[in-house]
């Protein structure tokens, strides 16, 4: 018999006082439990405490010295002029070419992954992922790699408890989300610029900010509210600092904006920079919305089938107070149904991020390449191969290859706990990590593994270390 | 990253199937030797580019800047009859085209007239014009399938995710290629069994499992997996490859899924077109090839959720539209021609003044390969295409039944 095996909560005392509320509490809502995090005595108070207040990670300054949306647009510039000088001077790009623009991507996700593994506050960041995941950005079209940590840090997290339209506001104009779905390069077919270079308009972000930003489909607008919309939208922009004081890189373009009033979905807007603020104020807060967003909130936080009335409830909620999403987050604590056993399967970067909370690196050890892993195991970090965003249910992540290769990956990981008795023990992690929810067959299991690391790999392949 | 060897096809029997008796496993064989694989262009191709209908007298108008060169110029389409035009990034699907084994197919839809990708791509995987379904039509397929007794699956799912064309009651396989250092025998057998009762976890990691064996027989001399082998990354051919092997195994899969993205061309469609073409033609034939002699009971069906805008847009691409062109290639396959009713492109031609017109639905495309390629009756077509009685299966598109 090893160890670790007889040594049960000896390590992590207050593990043995955790009720099966607070476990339920951390693993629901926010991203797994951690060594060190105190077992809640009111959970649900806690959870609605993280609702209070600015975002804590901007307010601890942790991201001081990660850069604005517009910086990232300069460093795009700034690596088209090396590039082309390269090329120029027979320079190989291969080995010689670093663009800033992925430095600032790594930097960002080393930050935010960072932040995310040890928080304390992780109901919170996971409303910062949500949301995220709502105004999906992919790195992986129209260069916005430098562009998506920047569009987190100032038009999601200074609103995920703040008022919706807010944030649909933020998100629209940000640099990031023009150049993923075009409205950079999308001119009014009349404007001043658009004749002059018989350029025209291009409809991806007039669509997708009403189908899946805001009213949805049942909304049942037509082809022509779309076409309006992207009118609408032409003119808005991104420049670099020489250009814009915005911080984010954001910039109107009068000689790009289509003249003329348009009317989408019975509304009529006379034109300018203003007419996209009200068109888009009018959408984040029609009906649909509300029940759109409802709807994704109960998918995520409560199971892949929530219940309509419970639906309606949230909805209710965001009717009631124009759009609080702070309000709206904590009527999800509240619904009966949030302290029901645990079903959702975790998707590929909740299960890698809770791992690391559950067992973070010894020290002295490499740090983990979170963006390597995460598209190892089928979720690329910022990179939902479409606008619509990583799916929310299981049948989208439990296919036999994509839950194996989660255990191969935590069987590598798990090499990290293999050496030194005096280090951290399996039985110790399971305690910390799950509490009272490590059941029986997982407790024996690890018991009779025939080493650390496979008593580790155990617990991380456990189906209830899989939900959340 | 490079392939490793060691897995897999997760393939696997159905435990329900294991007790039928041998003569259910007789006729089964016969019918499931045909291997039929759908391969889902996610993101809208734009038809009239793959295949350009050069002889109408209003293309140019509607998109001057998005029309390869004529037949026989420099770069200029392949001919295809005299009116349509192969793009000139697709060398491979000419060459089965001349062999008589690719049957293009045009102004083609499905039944809902949705501009919405991800609205669009639901209801093509469900194969339906509402969502009162919840099953893929791949997977109602494999449900009228005579089920096997061996220990593979009839489906297989390639890539990490399951489409909604494939998810369904019928348990199907995946495969994707593995990067990691394993656990041994041993521990993986703990891990099932610790997982053996969810619901959840327990059927799909031993799935994954019992499918290695049969995975490792199959892969082992495959060049192209060893170690510094052919690239992943979004390298199709690579997939493609493997998965010809898969099917022409004996005990292997018959009925596969991809998923390619990159078609949804709304800026710099000419330059932004050339790389995914390339890619779909590479990994064609690299499928092609890899069946072996089992391309005569091949059939793949190319398709995409709708086609996009007749005219060109401000950002010289295409916007969402409707009517696009499809692929139905296979050994057997009545090709050499394009199958279409052409519905013209003047501006009252157009769908809603916008879009090519839709002259043919999906449905029937797909009907009429399931009936001639895997001998589905009227009956069973009607279950895995429900409300579809007025999309009539096509006929004659293999050249022996």
């Amino acid at each position: 018999m090893l160890r670790f095996a007889t040594r049960k909560y000896n390590c992590l005392g207050y593990v043995i006082h955790m009720n099966r509320m607070a476990a339920l509490a951390e693993i629901r809502f926010g991203l797994g439990l951690t060594p060190g995090q105190p077992g809640e005595t009111d959970p649900k108070s806690a959870l609605k405490a993280q609702l209070q207040g600015s975002d804590p990670a901007l307010a601890s300054n942790t991201f001081a010295n990660l850069p604005r949306g517009v910086d990232g647009i300069d460093a795009l510039r700034d690596d088209a002029v090396t590039r082309k000088a390269m090329l120029a001077s027979g320079t190989p790009l291969k080995g010689n070419f670093k663009p800033k623009s992925r430095q600032m991507f790594e930097a960002d996700v080393a930050a935010q992954m960072g932040w995310a593994t040890t928080t304390t506050a992780s109901f919170r960041e996971r409303l910062v992922w949500f949301w995220t995941n709502h105004f999906t950005v992919s790195i992986y079209q129209n260069q916005t790699a430098a562009l998506v940590g920047p569009m987190i840090r100032e038009a999601i997290r200074p609103y995920v408890t703040g008022n919706f339209t807010d944030m649909v506001l933020a998100v629209e104009r940000h640099p990031a989300m023009l150049r993923y779905l075009a409205n950079d390069a999308s001119f009014g077919p009349n404007s001043r610029a658009g004749l002059r270079t018989h350029r025209g308009l291009n409809e991806n972000l007039g669509r997708e900010c009403m189908e899946l930003h805001t009213v949805g489909l049942k909304a049942g607008y037509s082809q022509a509210d779309v076409t309006s919309m992207a009118n609408i939208l032409t003119g808005w922009s991104t420049a670099p600092s020489s250009q814009t004081g915005d911080p984010t890189g954001f910039i109107y373009r009068p000689f790009a904006h289509e003249p003329g009033a348009q009317t989408v979905m019975g509304q009529t807007y006379t034109g300018g920079e203003e007419a996209g603020i009200a068109a888009l104020t009018y959408l984040s807060k029609y009906p649909t919305t509300y029940d759109l967003i409802a709807g994704k909130l109960a998918t995520h936080f409560i199971s892949d089938n929530p219940a309509p009335l419970d639906i309606a409830h949230l909805a209710g909620i965001l009717r009631e107070t124009g759009g609080d999403l702070g309000a709206v987050s904590a009527a999800l604590v509240d619904l009966p149904a949030a302290w029901q056993p645990l079903t959702k399967l975790k998707t590929p970067l909740e299960y890698i991020v809770s791992t690391i909370r559950a067992a973070p690196p010894p020290p002295k050890q490499p740090p983990v390449n979170y963006v390597g892993v995460a598209a190892q195991l089928g979720q690329p970090i910022w990179g939902a191969p479409l606008p619509n965003g990583w799916p929310d249910v299981a049948a989208n992540w439990d296919g036999s290859d994509a839950l194996l290769a989660r255990i191969n990956w935590a069987f590598g990981y798990s090499g990290r706990f293999e050496a030194g008795a005096d280090g951290v023990q399996p039985a110790d992690i399971a305690a910390s990590s799950l509490g009272p929810l490590l059941k029986p067959a997982t407790n024996n299991a690890m018991a009779l593994a025939g080493s650390r690391r496979e008593a580790v790999t155990l617990l991380f392949a456990s189906p209830e270390f899989q939900r959340r | 990253m490079a392939f490793t060897i060691s897995r897999r096809a997760t393939l696997l029997g159905l435990s329900a199937i294991a007790s039928t008796s041998r003569v259910r496993l007789a006729l089964a064989n016969a019918p499931t030797d045909q291997r039929l694989v759908v391969v889902l262009l996610r993101g809208a191709l734009d038809g009239m580019s793959s295949v350009v209908p050069y002889g109408d007298a209003n293309l140019s108008s509607l998109r001057p800047e998005l029309i390869p060169p004529a037949p026989g110029q420099s770069g200029g389409v392949y001919d295809l009859g005299g009116f349509f035009g192969l793009n000139p990034a697709l060398p491979n699907i000419y060459a089965m085209y001349q062999a008589g084994e690719a049957l293009p197919v045009h102004a083609v839809a499905g039944p809902y007239r949705t501009r919405s990708h991800f609205e669009a791509q639901d209801l093509l995987q469900l194969g339906t014009e509402n969502t009162g379904i919840t099953s893929g039509w791949l997977n109602r397929v494999l449900a009228e399938l005579p089920a096997r007794t061996s220990a593979t699956e009839l489906g297989l799912s390639v890539g990490i995710g399951t489409p909604l064309l494939l998810q369904g009651p019928v348990r199907i396989g995946s495969y994707a290629p593995d990067h990691f250092t394993t656990p041994s025998p041993d521990l993986y057998a703990r891990i099932a069994a610790l997982n053996a009762t969810d619901p959840l976890m327990g059927p799909a990691i031993a799935n994954g499992l019992r499918s290695q064996s049969f995975d490792a027989s199959i892969m082992s001399d495959d060049p192209d997996t060893s170690p510094g082998g052919a690239k992943l990354g979004g390298n199709f051919a690579a997939l493609a490859s493997q998965t010809g092997r898969l099917l022409a195994a004996t005990d292997g899969p018959r009925i596969a899924a991809f998923q390619l993205e990159g078609w949804d061309t709304h800026g710099n469609q000419m330059n932004g077109l050339k790389t995914p073409l390339g890619g779909l033609d590479t990994g064609l034939m690299a499928l092609k090839n890899a069946t072996g002699s089992h391309w005569n009971k091949t059939m793949v069906l190319v398709m995409t959720e709708f086609g996009r805008t007749a005219a060109m847009n401000g950002t010289k691409g295409t916007d969402h539209g409707t009517a696009t062109a499809a692929f139905i290639l296979g050994g057997n396959v009545n090709g050499g021609k394009v199958l279409a009713t052409w519905p013209g492109l003047s501006r009252s031609q157009l769908f809603e003044n916008r879009d090519l017109a839709p002259t043919l639905d999906i449905r029937s495309v797909a009907k009429g390969a399931l009936a001639a390629h895997l001998g589905l009756d009227g009956a069973a077509l009607a279950r895995v295409f429900p409300g579809s009685a007025q999309a009539a299966p096509l006929l004659g598109l293999t050249r022996t039944v």
